[in-house]
């Protein structure tokens, strides 16, 4: 099957890529987790820590079920997610089931993490990618209260911040990235942005087509808040139940308004200060 | 997957056996399962009766009550004390240069010495807070208009050296027009360093920052001029305080307006900056300012008493005005740290924009 050029384009919503001036680049690479097929083996934790030498993230037992890392962070890349719930049935007893997801950076297209990076440590690839370079990173740490998703954030002990790369490394010679080749389900999938997004329709048609009616996929849409995700999911619940949040805007979306307003507010501030000095003059003068 | 599930009655959820259809018997309805119970319209800490609520308890899904942002690493005092800081010195830097013009050389001097010794101070707190102190000219690297902080970063490597050359002069006494120079220059930068700040913190997804993005350039340019103002009051000679007592009245008011405004269109995130540290912080500050301007006004009749009582005014609105930022510090990671200030106004938004037809979704991603 061929899809024209522009029509792929429109589809696929902003090459971002392209906008941040790559000429001739390879497609956009990204994950689409399939988390209805994800069995909570935490391989993919394991692969991404081994491959990227992501230091221990604590060894605490948390009492949240099989989850023990809590949450993506700087020294948790890929994060299994496992959520324990009793849903009701046709017959209208409660079953039990068990959810397990396996979370990692989303790659955005509008990135709000690198759009804040007063460095340009934070930058963007020619696969689409979001990666930061650790030799330039100097640990402001803007980036951390920028992402929608909480997905970046500062080592304590190294000062810098630390993400997913998507294995930058990895996909430079041509290899998928560690989490992916190392998920036994094919919960984790990697490719070009735009097969995993045929993929993930036809999985949640299927899905559905079996009575699955909260299969739904999450951020693979080019008209959301972020414009659409580097790495997107097939969820069975809604997202703030698996720690995602429902509806992730940009931040700098809202830029030029607050631009905006700092230039009236400091304008403001000026006026203030003259007609604090004319108004003393004036009663001086009575 | 494992249906059955021992409990005390004995095993729950037999095993459909091979017969089982894939996913039939796992999903049914859309509601979630975790569930908690909002906070609005409880009691609180006093005993009080809390605000009425505007809506219903609120009731959303999380996981484990996790946060879904990343909080703020930054530390306090570094972090709200720069924005108090850069605040006073923005508006320092406005007063000495009005001062100099009209020949009030007392209060030009204090006022550069604000100027010059708060962002000092500030600038300290800004790189104590870096991961990488060393690596501090990173921020010069780039100039990216999308960073509040690069933007930030050069406007401070503009107005620390004006601001510092100013104070050296006026307070050696040498190099009177390079002193003057220095003074305009700093004044010229001088409201932007004291706003853009309102932009670096609302340029997050920190509800109670970014929520605020409209009014709080106005919050900060206000509490500036009290800061400023309120120095003037305690630090200049009685008879050259005037400007900096009108400036500081300016300033009250117009940060209580920007803020009223601002916590009432924020939607759900106002609530933190009603409850706990940063409840506790913009009380104390609002107290202060009305202490502050009261001491503003009744100073003004001049004469010992009138002295003693400006500058403890203008101490008041000092403090005010910090208060306030570490107020607006800790809403923010209040709001950062509980699901609920992200989840439930995402939803609401969500479902609006469902509801709209799809053209003017399109036009609005566009």
């Amino acid at each position: 099957m061929t899809i024209p050029g522009a029509a792929q384009a429109a589809r696929g919503g902003e090459d971002p890529a392209a906008s941040s001036g790559y000429a001739d680049h390879p497609p956009r690479m990204g994950f689409f987790t399939d988390t209805s097929v994800c069995i909570g083996c935490k391989a993919c934790e394991v692969a991404c820590k081994e491959w990227n030498s992501v230091p221990e993230d604590g060894i605490a037992l948390t009492g949240m079920s099989y989850d023990n890392s809590v949450g993506l962070s700087a020294d948790t890349w890929r994060h299994v997610a496992f959520i324990e719930q009793r849903k009701p049935v046709a017959d209208g007893q409660d079953q039990f089931r068990w959810l397990m997801a396996s979370d990692v950076c989303k790659h955005c297209t509008h990135a709000a993490c690198l759009d804040v990076c007063p460095t340009g440590a934070l930058f963007r690839t020619e696969f689409g990618t979001v990666v930061v370079q650790q030799d330039v990173c100097n640990g402001c740490g803007y980036c951390v209260p920028a992402c929608p998703y909480g997905v970046i954030d500062r080592r304590e002990d190294d000062g810098r911040v630390w993400k997913c790369t998507l294995c930058y490394d990895r996909l430079g010679a041509g290899m998928e990235p560690a989490c992916a080749k190392a998920c036994p389900t094919e919960s984790i999938q990697f490719g070009p942005l735009d097969e995993l997004r045929d993929r993930a329709a036809a999985r949640v048609a299927q899905l559905q087509a079996v009575g699955v009616a909260d299969a739904r996929l999450y951020g693979e849409d080019p008209g959301d808040g972020v414009g659409g995700d580097g790495a997107f999911f097939l969820l069975l619940d809604e997202p703030e139940v698996y720690g995602l949040p429902p509806d992730p805007v940009v931040t700098t979306r809202d830029l030029p308004t607050m631009w905006r307003r700092v230039g009236a507010a400091a304008a403001t501030l000026a006026a203030g200060a003259a007609a604090a000095f004319a108004v003393a003059a004036l009663g001086g003068r009575r | 997957m494992s249906e059955a599930e021992v409990t005390r009655e004995g095993l729950r959820g037999v095993r459909p056996g091979r017969d089982a259809t894939p996913g039939t018997d796992t999903v049914q309805g859309t509601e979630s399962g975790r569930r908690r119970r909002g906070r609005a319209g409880r009691r609180d800490r006093t005993g009080r009766r809390a605000e009425q609520p505007m809506v219903p308890p609120v009731e959303f899904a999380s996981y484990y009550g996790k946060p879904i942002l990343n909080a703020p690493v930054w530390r306090s005092p570094d972090i709200p004390g720069y924005l108090f800081l850069g605040g006073l010195a923005g508006g320092s830097s406005l007063m000495a240069a009005g001062a100099q013009l009209t020949a009030r050389p007392g209060l030009a001097r204090v006022s550069k010495a604000a100027a010059a010794g708060a962002i000092c101070l500030g600038l300290a707190g800004l790189v104590a807070d870096l991961g990488r102190p060393a690596r501090l000219v990173n921020m010069l690297r780039v100039f990216k208009v999308t960073s509040p902080m690069s933007v930030g970063s050069w406007i401070l490597s503009g107005y620390v050296p004006a601001a510092g050359a100013a104070a050296a002069c006026a307070l050696t006494g040498r190099l009177p027009r390079a002193g003057a120079a220095a003074t305009a220059g700093a004044a010229v930068l001088a409201p932007g360093l004291a706003s853009y700040t309102a932009a670096l913190i609302t340029d997050t997804a920190v509800p109670a920052w970014h929520d605020g993005h409209r009014e709080m350039p106005f919050v900060f340019a206000g509490s500036a001029a009290m800061a400023a103002g309120g120095f003037g009051l305690l630090a200049a000679p009685p008879g050259e305080s005037e400007p900096a007592r009108n400036l500081a009245l300016f300033g009250v008011a117009t940060e209580a307006a920007a803020f009223e405004r601002m916590t009432r269109r924020m939607g759900l995130a106002a609530e933190t900056y009603r409850s706990g540290r940063a409840g506790a912080y913009i009380r104390a500050g609002q107290a202060l300012s009305v202490l502050g301007a009261s001491g503003a006004l009744l100073g003004r009749a001049g004469g010992r008493r009138g002295r003693a009582i400006s500058a403890l005014g203008g101490a008041s609105l000092m403090a005010a005005s910090a208060a306030t930022r570490w107020g607006i510090f800790h809403a923010g990671l209040a709001s950062a740290r509980d699901p609920k200030y992200t989840v439930v106004p995402q939803r609401e938004q969500r479902k609006a924009r469902q509801q709209e037809p799809a053209g003017t979704r399109e036009r609005a991603a566009t």
